[in-house]
């Protein structure tokens, strides 16, 4: 029954190729907009790290004061002073401060020109917090950190760049006349949205390809690559600068446990009411721990731009389907007199209901199809409306073509319910005496 | 024209009637949205900066190694582009208009307030920088090579002298004689006015206050900074290969990094307004498509429309009506569906801006983009519906006779 159905309907539709090209390109349209779009959204709303995003906290609290802050949100970083103080107190399974800091990379090769490289101060901890992949050797360790150790780990692509891709640990790479011993390659490592550098990088971007131990970077005042917020002059030199409130530092930490998530939050809150007791706050205790997630979305790390085109593209699909309504109901209903003989010769109305729905089905797959390639096109101009760290990421994979395929199926059958049940309405009789 | 008929024949049309009505209800609430975005993105884009700003190439500088003073560093680097053929003039800074990023303080005429200030954006330069620039000295004078002062890092900038704009200065003195006086732009820094440039914008394109800005003589002692470049006319494209070759001639130890590290300004201005082009592409786009879809949907419905009704058409022409009153007819029943899907229309686009407006602090829809979609889809109706009312009033008497 339901291949002659396919027949009947491809018959009907190939009667009125004008209305049936309408039907498939309206809804080819609006499942293409809004898949283009979604997949934009997915990109920029998509979980970085899955296994343990729940696990990993970003640390904030307030040492500017309420009246300094928007809404009551503290820094979105800490001073140098709250940092430390907080990972010296060890109270996590593993911890890590961040800050970006530019360096350029001096090949040894003379004739060669240096290169600027992306490149992170961090602890030992970073590496395993992270899930780090390692191809070539391992993080520095803790020990390394605690002997403000002059180590680095670098990148594929720079290991590549630099020695050809071969064997590099134990060999030296020069970060602005500086010499650097490599304890480890990692592959090409950039989480989308970055997570842990929300603040400099707006959540999208290619990464770094160096990393440094903290304490060798503070020791060698490697200036701080990305913001710097300050409520009142620091003073001249590093280490007044050290001293200051200016806020420019990540602290990551990992709390395997919501326990162990509760304990650390009271002992920030605790810290920060410590320096109120010192005097150092002249207001209570403000602390954010939060995870991964929680952190992307107070951080707006979606563009606006995604969520409003994802809104109106939407709703063109909502208004493609009133029109694939409107055209099926003109369509089924010019067949009134057809449906009425079909009823009188003994079809029943689950009959009617088989036969309008797998016709509209079929344009449900046609206009899939041309959904499939007009996303594809749209995806490949998703360039012109986002910035590329964004665009890249938007890309076609099975899951995608899959709900390409079904959001059409379902849109177009979704479309065909009312004129179907107008269809299977039809009084045989009526039709058969104005005949 | 009688209206009671075509109302009670759409009483018999129910669901297709409330279709049409419907889809140009969705239609306008999206389409005047859409538009204003559109409208209000190539707003934005065309902003002026104040500058000349053909014939400008930026180029992004980091020095390689840490020297304690890149100051003469700086000094001979610029010379160096000062002296290649097709340059003009040229001047070391932190930052520039449109290029996404720079400095801000709050400017105060009271050095011990405790009160925010004026906000402006910090431009270091010398006194190349107005030619390079091309902005235009409204009063008083240009710096003096000798009123360059070096500031180091973690040190807030100030300088004795600085150029500010029009509406930087009539902000900070209301009465309009900014000249010759003098602001705090840093703790215990007093800065005296000794020039007002016509305009010149903040580095961002999103700010509260576009023409805010301060231009001191300053040079900043720092390994990364931005070379200005006004070229002869027509030499841009000669001065955008030759600079960076000049550059690593004088000294190889720098990096101008591969994206975006020498620009024309041409450049600049398409990178910091890519977005919103894009945006108004992608509305311009969704647009275009929506109002053809609507627009084949009514000739769908209305076609069919006619061709159920030829019988009723053959029978009013044979009692005599006109091919004119059989176009009108149609005519006149798609307005009034088209005029209840506007105001119904109306009332989910006002919505909607709303709803954005709250979400994504997006500016509020301003009613003539109301009106602009009402009139644009009640017009769309009637050219819709115009070939199929055309093919109704064809319909000949005798279709009257016909038993089917």
């Amino acid at each position: 029954m339901f291949s002659y159905y396919l027949q009947l309907g491809l018959r009907s539709l190939r009667r009125n190729p004008v209305l049936t090209g309408l039907m498939v390109m309206a809804i080819g349209f609006g499942v293409a907009a809004s898949m283009t779009t979604y997949s934009v959204f997915r990109a920029t709303s998509r979980d970085p790290i899955p296994q343990k995003s729940s696990q990993l906290y970003m640390t904030q609290l307030d040492n500017w004061g309420p009246d300094k802050l928007e809404k009551g949100e503290p820094p979105a970083a800490l001073s140098y002073k709250d940092a430390t103080a907080l990972l010296n107190a060890h109270k996590a399974k593993r911890q890590a401060i961040t800050y970006p800091v530019g360096v350029s990379v001096i090949p040894e090769d003379p004739s060669r020109l240096p290169v600027r490289e992306g490149a992170y101060a961090t602890g030992s901890d970073f590496f395993p917090m992270f899930d780090v992949p390692f191809i070539q050797g391992n993080g520095w360790t803790r020990e390394d950190d605690d002997k403000h150790a002059s180590v680095a780990v670098i990148s594929k692509s720079l290991n590549d760049k630099l020695f050809n891709g071969g064997q590099s640990v134990g060999k030296q790479v020069n970060l602005d006349g500086r010499l650097f011993r490599i304890t480890g390659v990692i592959q090409d490592w950039a989480p989308q949205p970055l997570f842990f550098d929300v603040p400099n990088t707006g959540g999208f971007d290619e990464g770094a390809s160096v990393y440094v131990p903290f304490n060798r970077a503070i020791d060698l005042k490697m200036p701080n690559d990305g913001n710097n917020n300050c409520v009142e002059e620091p003073g001249e030199g590093w280490d007044n600068y050290l001293r200051s409130e200016c806020i420019w530092l990540s602290l990551w930490s990992e709390l395997p446990a919501k326990a162990d998530a509760d304990a650390y939050r009271q002992y920030v809150t605790g810290y920060a009411a410590a320096q109120q007791a010192a005097g150092r706050f002249r207001w209570a205790p403000n602390v954010k721990v939060r995870d991964v997630m929680t952190w992307l979305d107070v951080q707006r790390v979606i563009p606006p731009e995604s969520e409003v085109s994802l809104i109106v593209s939407l709703g063109f699909l909502v208004i493609c389907l009133v029109n694939t309504v409107g055209l099926l109901l003109a369509k089924f209903m010019r067949r009134a007199p057809e449906i009425g003989v079909r009823r009188a010769l003994g079809a029943s109305r689950r009959d009617i209901y088989a036969q309008f729905l797998i016709e509209a089905g079929t344009i449900g797959v046609a206009g899939g199809v041309l959904g499939l390639l007009l996303t594809g096109l749209g995806i490949l101009g998703v360039g012109l409306v986002f910035p590329e760290q964004i665009a890249r990421l938007a890309t076609i994979d099975p899951v995608l073509i899959l709900l390409t395929l079904v959001v059409s199926i379902v849109a177009s059958l979704i479309a065909a319910f009312y004129p179907t049940w107008r269809a299977a309405q039809v009084q045989p009789a009526w039709q058969l005496k104005s005949n | 024209m009688q209206i009671q008929p075509i109302l009670s024949a759409l009483r018999r049309h129910k669901a297709g009637t409330i279709l049409i009505a419907l889809q140009i209800a969705l239609t306008l609430a999206i389409v005047c949205n859409a538009l204003f975005i559109v409208h209000e993105r190539i707003d934005r884009i065309n902003r002026t900066t104040g500058m000349d700003e053909t014939n400008v190439v930026a180029i992004q500088n980091r020095y390689v190694g840490s020297p304690e003073n890149f100051v003469p560093l700086m000094k001979s680097d610029v010379q160096t582009l000062r002296s290649l053929p097709g340059v003009e003039d040229a001047y070391v800074t932190n930052a520039f208009p449109l290029r996404q990023g720079g400095w801000s303080t709050g400017a105060q005429t009271d050095p011990d307030s405790k009160k925010e200030g004026v906000h402006t954006a910090l431009y270091f330069g010398d006194e190349h920088t107005l030619k390079t620039l091309g902005v235009r000295l409204i009063a008083g004078r240009n710096f003096s090579p000798s009123e360059v002062v070096t500031v180091q890092p973690q040190q807030s900038p100030g300088a004795p002298q600085v150029i500010i704009t029009k509406v930087l200065a009539d902000k900070i003195f209301p009465d309009g004689n900014a000249l010759g006086k003098v602001i705090y732009l840093a703790k215990g820094k007093p800065s005296t006015i000794i020039g007002i440039v016509e305009k010149l914008t903040v580095p961002w394109i999103e700010w509260d206050t576009m023409d805010n800005v301060t231009i001191m003589p300053v040079l900043f002692n720092s390994g990364y900074q931005h070379f200005l470049i006004r070229t002869k006319p027509g030499q841009q494209d000669a001065v955008f290969k030759d600079a960076p070759k000049a550059l690593y001639a004088a000294n190889r130890m720098r990096v101008l990094p591969e994206k975006y590290g020498v620009r024309t300004f041409e450049m600049v201005r398409a990178r910091a307004y890519q977005a919103d082009r894009g945006m108004a592409i992608l509305m311009s786009v969704v647009c275009g498509v929506l109002l053809a879809i609507t627009a084949a949907g009514i000739v769908g419905l209305s076609s069919f429309w006619v061709g159920q009704r030829r019988k009723q058409i053959g029978v009013r022409r044979a009692l005599g009506a006109r091919r004119s009153d059989i176009l009108s007819y149609f005519m006149t029943e798609n307005f009034l569906i088209a005029l209840v899907g506007v105001i119904v229309g109306v009332i989910l686009a006002v919505g909607l801006s709303q709803w954005m407006f709250t979400h994504f602090e997006m500016k509020r829809l301003s009613l003539t983009y109301v009106g602009i979609g009402v009139v644009a889809l009640l017009a769309l109706g009637q050219a819709a519906v115009f070939a199929p009312a055309l093919r109704a009033s064809r319909v000949s008497p005798v279709e009257a006779t016909r038993s089917v």
